[in-house]
């Protein structure tokens, strides 16, 4: 799961899904311009910058800048994507997300790039895992977090055709297609990736087939597991949260994130306010010591064993 | 010659109605920053009156100039110019900041129409102001933009990102005015944290530079109206923080100060 120059065979860099339907809308319409912090090589923006020179914008390392800039591009009816490594979009330049694109409703997508914990042994300046808490908060901002490469190609084409401002979390860590048959993406709905009923597992973005590998070790001891692909944060799918709760009882959430206040948070909320079951939260407690991504992902039980095992603790608490 | 006159004669009523009218806003609302008003309105005037191509009935023309007011807390200036120039009628300025108003303490391109984007937190108008510059070089619109900032404001390193892209692409069609009142809200702007030499830093970072008197209208009109150099420019007016009223100017108390009612019946008597 290390940032692999190529990714492992059967698995992908979402980033590659990214780029080429960007390229393709772009193609298409030529309102849809880019803006970045010198993160072309990073976002994979070397092939558009050759087909569309003038309409990216790298306004160099100056990240409040580029958000700012983007609202501007957008009153002059560009669609900006702005793409730039998650944990300097939203943390650099969060007053300018929040006044200049949000509270502002411009039309800006703003693309965060190798979220998560995907700079590995960087380390926590590096790593973007509060980024669900802070941009959960802004209720007209929607928030979605693909899967895999074909629900990335989707949500970039469901955020370009999107009237108002989108946060897309995208990672660089390589990942297999969910196996799900006759997929349609639909933002703000809860997808079901495995049936089940005695616990839900919701999970988001890198997670997700982790969460599918767990349910499958939980069939075989007998325990059903629902796993949800949240793959859009904001607006939350309150109904499918809200079913779970009500069909199975207990919850496990699922996120390459801090537990507070993302993705556990906002099912915490919900639960305890309407229909309290126990939740438990998978991801990371805060800033996380050295490691690689590899490590990090099992020392915090973001793996198949760990979320099973947290499955079977939701489970025991709900039956006391 | 005659022409540019009456649009500088022009320019001079519009802005004594803005005072007169900002005036009695924050005096009704005992709310808001008449200082900043004050120091900002003859700039701001002649943008509307004398400079800017626009269609009140029509706001969102995508041809139309722009005009960015970075300084968001100074709306008695902004609103009253956007109902001067035919965005809204005057009632409208009677709700200032009340309830639901539309005129909130700063502004929101939702509520009111002219306005270009949602600006309170300071140093975020540089940066918008030259992405629609850009969008403009992009398209190749003939459109320009304006940006107000205040002075204290540009302590913001945000302004200083922006200056170092609009210089680095040569934003012929984006122009920024300082408004060098040269107090900001606790003290003056060199005691705290000085900004000069404002024009050699503006310079160094690309822009064509210009110094002049903020409240002189035929200055303010000749500069504003300047042919482009291929460069972005920066106009830094030299203003007074309330000025046109004897006992406001240069006091920095009046960056959010309010007028009781003698005082107010003073300011009016001034402001004639």
């Amino acid at each position: 799961m290390a940032a692999h120059a190529s990714a492992p065979k059967g698995l992908s860099d979402c980033r590659e899904a990214w780029v080429t339907t960007l390229e393709s809308l772009a193609a298409e319409d030529d309102r849809i311009v880019v803006v970045v912090n010198d993160s072309v090589g990073s976002s994979k923006l070397g092939g558009f910058q050759k087909k569309f020179p003038d309409r990216l914008v790298n306004v160099g390392i100056a990240e409040q800048c580029m958000v700012g800039v983007s609202a501007g591009l957008a009153n002059g009816g560009r669609i900006p994507f702005v793409s730039a490594a998650s944990c300097f979009l939203t943390g650099r330049s969060l007053e300018q997300i929040k006044a200049d694109i949000v509270y502002a409703g411009f039309n800006v997508k703003l693309v965060g790039q190798s979220s998560g914990v995907a700079y590995g042994e960087l380390g926590p300046t590096h790593h973007s895992i509060e980024d669900f808490a802070w941009l959960r908060l802004f209720n007209t901002l929607t928030v979605i977090t693909p899967a895999d490469a074909w629900e990335t190609a989707e949500a970039v084409k469901w955020a370009a055709a999107h009237e108002g401002p989108v946060y897309l979390r995208l990672s660089r860590m390589p990942v297999p297609e969910l196996n799900i048959e006759n997929r349609v993406f639909r933002a703000g709905q809860a997808e079901l990736v495995h049936a089940g009923s005695d616990v839900t597992i919701i999970a988001c973005g890198t997670t997700v087939h982790l969460a599918a590998s767990a349910a499958e070790a939980l069939q075989a001891e007998g325990i059903g597991a629902r796993v949800l692909n949240m793959a859009t944060l904001n607006p939350l799918d309150e109904t499918a949260v809200l079913a779970a709760a009500r069909e199975t009882g207990a919850i496990v959430t699922v996120e390459e994130a801090s537990i507070r206040g993302g993705l556990g948070g906002a099912v915490a909320e919900l639960t305890a306010a309407n229909h309290a079951v126990p939740v438990e939260r998978v991801g990371f407690p805060g800033f996380v010591p050295t490691g690689s991504v590899d490590w990090l992902f099992k020392e915090f039980g973001l793996s198949p064993e760990g979320i099973a095992a947290a499955a079977r603790r939701a489970i025991g608490r709900a039956r006391k | 010659m005659t022409l540019h006159n009456d649009t500088v004669s022009r320019i001079k009523d519009k802005a004594l109605w803005m005072r007169r009218r900002a005036f009695k806003m924050v005096h009704d609302a005992q709310l808001g920053h008449p200082g900043g008003d004050f120091s900002a309105i003859d700039v701001i005037a002649t943008l509307y009156f004398g400079v800017m191509s626009y269609d009140a009935t029509q706001p969102n023309l995508p041809n139309r100039d722009r005009f960015i007011m970075s300084k968001g807390h100074a709306t008695g200036a902004l609103y009253t110019v956007l109902c001067a120039a035919g965005y809204f009628p005057e009632s409208w300025l009677d709700t200032y900041m009340q309830p639901r108003s539309l005129l909130n303490g700063h502004p929101n391109r939702n509520y009111l129409p002219g306005v270009e984007t949602n600006t309170g937190p300071l140093g975020h108008g540089l940066p918008v102001a030259t992405g629609i510059a850009i969008s403009g070089q992009i398209t190749g619109s003939d459109y320009r933009t304006f940006v107000l900032t205040g002075d204290g404001e540009l302590q913001e390193g945000s302004n200083w990102e922006a200056a170092m892209t609009a210089g680095h692409r040569k934003l012929g069609n984006l122009t920024w005015i300082v408004d060098r009142n040269r107090l900001q809200q606790g003290a003056g702007t060199e005691e705290t944290n000085g900004l000069d030499p404002l024009d050699k830093k503006f310079e160094a970072f690309g822009w064509d530079v210009q110094m002049l008197d903020g409240h002189d209208h035929a200055a303010l009109l000749t500069a504003l109206t300047a042919a482009p150099t291929g460069k972005p420019r920066a106009i830094i007016a030299n203003t007074i923080k309330g000025k046109g009223v004897s006992f406001m100017e240069n006091k920095a108390s009046w960056h959010h100060g309010v007028p009781n009612a003698d005082q107010f019946a003073t300011a009016m008597k001034e402001l004639v």
